[in-house]
């Protein structure tokens, strides 16, 4: 076992860099799955409401998709696992995924771990070191999320079952970053080929789970997402298909150190192939700059959100029909999408999700200039005659107005599927673009804190990430939580109109964008009297 | 002429540590200046705030007759610069970012592209992650001597150079002298001998020395060694010679070049059968400031 020598040390490295990340991770994936299972008492305190919940949940598309079936409506533990179960899925395979790049690719490609490579380290050692941390993060997920289940008072089978299950995600997830950081020679790429398989594995459930006795519904089988669902936590807890999962992590990670020794450190397997010597015309502005280095992520994220606009409108149909019967859902959809008529309700909740997607897309596009100067590629750039000012506009630009495309190719993705099964794909599509664009005043507002940060304290802007998972909980758990008013209203999103349905109106909307100028104008101005670096 | 960078009492401070304290810096136009001190005495400091990177504490710099902080648009239209650690985009060719910069500078001479091409011997159709440390640096290096500008910043642009690159970049800065002004950092003598018309030594962010070799040399001691035909006398009293060797009639010491004078007179009377003396090199200029305690520098 020469290949893996040197592990352990690697191990202790990897604890030492992200002794804050991890904790960070698991304690907030754990309390986040706590707090709303202790919200839940009270929201279905008694047998009616569960029994409620039951009767309309359990069988409308829209949260079929969103959400997935509800296998048990009687325990507070089997209504967690339906409401919190995919999400929860969904963020510990990106903390898998981001952990694997971070420690191996990310690693390569800054050189670093060239220079570990040279001590005694075996060949495979850097790899097995990234996915024990992974698989490591993965398993205390799991365990704490099962006692702190059973403390609260829930059946320990269920509790460790639900647990165990975002055991099993993330290590599926660790193989899958384990094999992308192999294909790629920038861990840029390799988180985005993750990041595909994720949104992939979330949409192949949807479909499947909405798809009805005739449809495709073997779709979820294929998901890792869905196996976390298979389990059927606190229903049945069947555990053996937790066994694919694991399976599944085994055959990645054996078929990524297989790769491992196939290719060159430092290389991807993909051959590098040469480029143009001249730059094209595009490319002599700071504005050139900044479209070729984000205009790849800018597709990925506008077809990504395309896709996901269109499978949401795909079940759009389906909720007028279940909730026609069901007035104590429209409640619980009421709460996520505001008061309309209910297909509205649906869109504008879905909607809401979108616009929270696409704050993801913001941070990532604002923090590309902190990226850019830590990397020491800021520095040749401002030493010609870029004003700081344009240099940061460029990249801005492409957060606030890309966005604005991002969000809009979520409303047409809807608009046009929902549209093509009413027959009013114009209506629609205009009407769903216009509720998806309405959320840019509040994505704008992220990017302006994001950018405040970048421009005054350089060091933290790593919290724009904080504030976003603050807006996702407030936004999605809120009610669920039983947070106070003012609590919700810290978060821009809870000002946004629930469009389509509700009234629009202009004020919070001209508010927020003062607001995200505002912050914006605070980033502009630390950032021309900053030290660069 | 007026000076190309003027610098005095330049200090900046990173937390605790006092990157600059007080430097002193004068670049004539037209000049090749070398700008010489270990890792970490402020060479790099220094140049990024006069390229407007950094915010000065304290003390007044002049570049190009303009403030380095406030005028940075205008200035940099007027210079190019080298980092001494080049980073570039993955994605893009080496070909594509020498274009880049020199449109963001103004514009390119495509002859002289092409001819630096040719003499770095470097491929522009690369990406970015797969040049060598020294073809990163060849990116740039092409990019700023293609640039039509009057003053080129260059942090130890040749580190990570094989020295048939480094004689090339040597050959292609002579070509300049005159033209243009140029601000040389770095850590290899050999270059610096060979190409500046005065240097800069500097050491914990201050100058410790300025001026031509000539002047340089002129403060520093020769080595002499010779075969006498009788033992020297007197010679160990004289003023300004050290670490005096005598070995029967073969003497061997330093001597202050102010002194220079009367040592060979009392070498004279004592009958010289061969005689090497060799000026400094700016090795031992180098080593003698850096191995001087630091109290000895301050004071």
């Amino acid at each position: 076992m020469t290949a893996l020598v040197g592990t352990g040390a690697l191990v202790r490295l990897a604890l030492r860099r992200d002794r804050l990340l991890l904790p960070v991770w698991v304690l907030g994936l754990v309390g986040i799955t706590l707090s709303t299972a202790s919200g839940m008492y009270e929201l279905y305190g008694t047998e009616e409401l569960r029994q409620q919940l039951g009767a309309t949940a359990g069988v409308n598309p829209a949260f079929l998709a969103m959400l997935g079936p509800i296998y048990d409506h009687t325990t507070i533990g089997g209504i967690l696992a339906w409401r919190w179960g995919v999400f929860g899925a969904l963020l510990t395979g990106l903390m898998a995924m981001f952990l694997v790049t971070r420690h191996t690719r990310a690693e390569e490609e800054t050189g670093r771990l060239e220079l570990i490579g040279s001590t005694v380290t075996g060949r495979h050692a850097p790899l097995a070191a990234a996915v024990a941390v992974s698989a490591l993060a993965s398993l205390l997920i799991g365990v704490l999320t099962g006692l702190g289940l059973t403390g609260l008072g829930e059946r320990a089978g269920g509790a460790f079952a639900l647990g165990l299950a975002f055991t099993a995600v993330g290590w599926a997830f660790t193989g899958v970053g384990a094999v992308a950081a192999q294909l790629t020679e920038s861990a840029r790429t390799a988180n985005a080929v993750s990041g595909a398989v994720l949104g992939a594995a979330y949409l192949l459930r949807a479909v499947g789970d909405a798809a009805g006795d005739q449809g495709p519904t073997w779709l979820t089988w294929l998901s890792p997402i869905g196996w976390l669902e298979q389990v059927r936590a606190f229903a049945d807890d069947r555990w053996w298909v937790l066994l694919l999962p694991v399976a599944l992590s085994a055959l990645l990670v054996g078929a990524a150190s297989a790769l491992v020794t196939r290719r060159d450190h430092g290389g991807g397997l993909l051959p590098t192939r040469l480029g143009p010597a001249r730059a094209p015309g595009s490319l002599g502005s700071a504005f050139g700059l900044a479209w070729r280095l984000q205009r790849g992520m800018l597709l990925g994220w506008t077809l990504a959100l395309f896709a996901l606009g269109g499978v949401y409108g795909a079940v759009a149909r389906g909720v007028e029909q279940m909730l026609e019967a069901n007035p104590a859902l429209e409640k619980v959809m009421a709460q996520m999408g505001g008061s309309g008529g209910i297909v509205d309700v649906y869109l504008a909740s879905i909607v809401g999700i979108v616009g929270l997607f696409s704050s993801i897309y913001v941070v990532q596009a604002t923090l590309r200039l902190r990226t850019e100067e830590t990397d020491f590629r800021a520095e040749p750039v401002l030493a010609t005659p870029v004003r700081r000012v344009s240099w940061v506009a460029s990249h801005l630009a492409f957060a606030t107005l890309g966005t604005a495309v991002v969000l809009a190719a979520a409303g047409l993705g809807a608009g046009l599927v929902h549209g093509a099964r009413v027959g009013d794909v114009g209506g629609q599509v205009g009407r769903l673009v216009g509720a998806a664009l309405a959320h840019l005043p509040a994505v704008w507002v992220v990017a302006g804190i994001a950018l405040a940060l970048f421009g005054l304290v350089p060091k933290l802007v790593m919290a724009s990430w904080a504030v976003l998972v603050v807006f996702l909980v407030l936004g999605q758990l809120g009610p669920v939580l039983g947070l106070d008013q003012w609590a919700m209203d810290l978060s821009p999103f809870t000002h946004i109109p629930k469009l389509p349905g509700a009234d629009l109106t202009a004020t919070p909307l001209v508010w927020l964008t003062v607001t995200a100028v505002a912050l914006m104008a605070v980033g502009f101005a630390g950032f021309r009297r900053r030290d660069i670096g | 002429m007026s000076d190309a960078i003027s610098v005095s009492g330049l200090v900046k401070t990173f937390g605790p540590t006092r990157a600059l304290d007080g430097l002193d810096l004068t670049v004539r136009t037209g000049e090749v200046h070398g700008f010489l001190g270990p890792n970490g005495a402020g060479k790099s400091t220094t140049i990024r705030v006069l390229l407007g990177l950094l915010r000065a504490d304290a003390g007044a710099a002049t570049l190009l007759g303009g403030d380095p902080w406030r005028d940075t648009a205008g200035l940099h239209r007027r210079l190019a610069y080298v980092p001494g650690d080049v980073s570039l985009w993955p994605n893009l060719t080496g070909g594509e970012v020498i274009d880049l910069l020199g449109r963001l500078r103004g514009g390119l001479d495509e002859r002289r592209r092409k001819d630096l091409l040719d003499r770095f011997e470097l491929d522009p159709r690369k990406k970015g992650r797969t040049y060598s440390k020294g073809n990163r640096q060849k990116v740039a290096l092409v990019a700023a001597l293609a640039s039509d500008v009057e003053l080129l910043i260059l942090d130890e642009p040749t580190s990570g150079l094989d020295p048939l690159m480094e004689a090339v970049f040597q050959e292609a800065v002579n070509e300049e002298r005159g033209n243009r002004t140029v601000l040389l950092s770095s850590h290899i003598l050999a270059e610096v001998e060979a190409l500046c018309d005065r240097v800069s030594i500097i050491r914990n962010g201050r100058t410790v020395e300025t001026g031509t070799l000539a002047d340089l040399r002129h403060l520093t001691r020769t080595s002499v060694s010779a075969e006498l035909a009788v033992a020297p006398n007197g010679l160990a009293s004289l003023a300004g010679v050290h670490d005096l060797v005598v070995d029967g009639p073969r003497v061997r010491f330093e001597v202050d070049t102010d002194h220079l004078d009367d040592a060979l007179r009392a070498l004279v009377s004592s009958g010289i059968r061969s005689l090497t003396s060799r000026p400094p090199t700016l090795e031992e200029l180098f080593l003698r400031h850096y191995e001087v305690p630091e109290a000895a520098v301050r004071s």
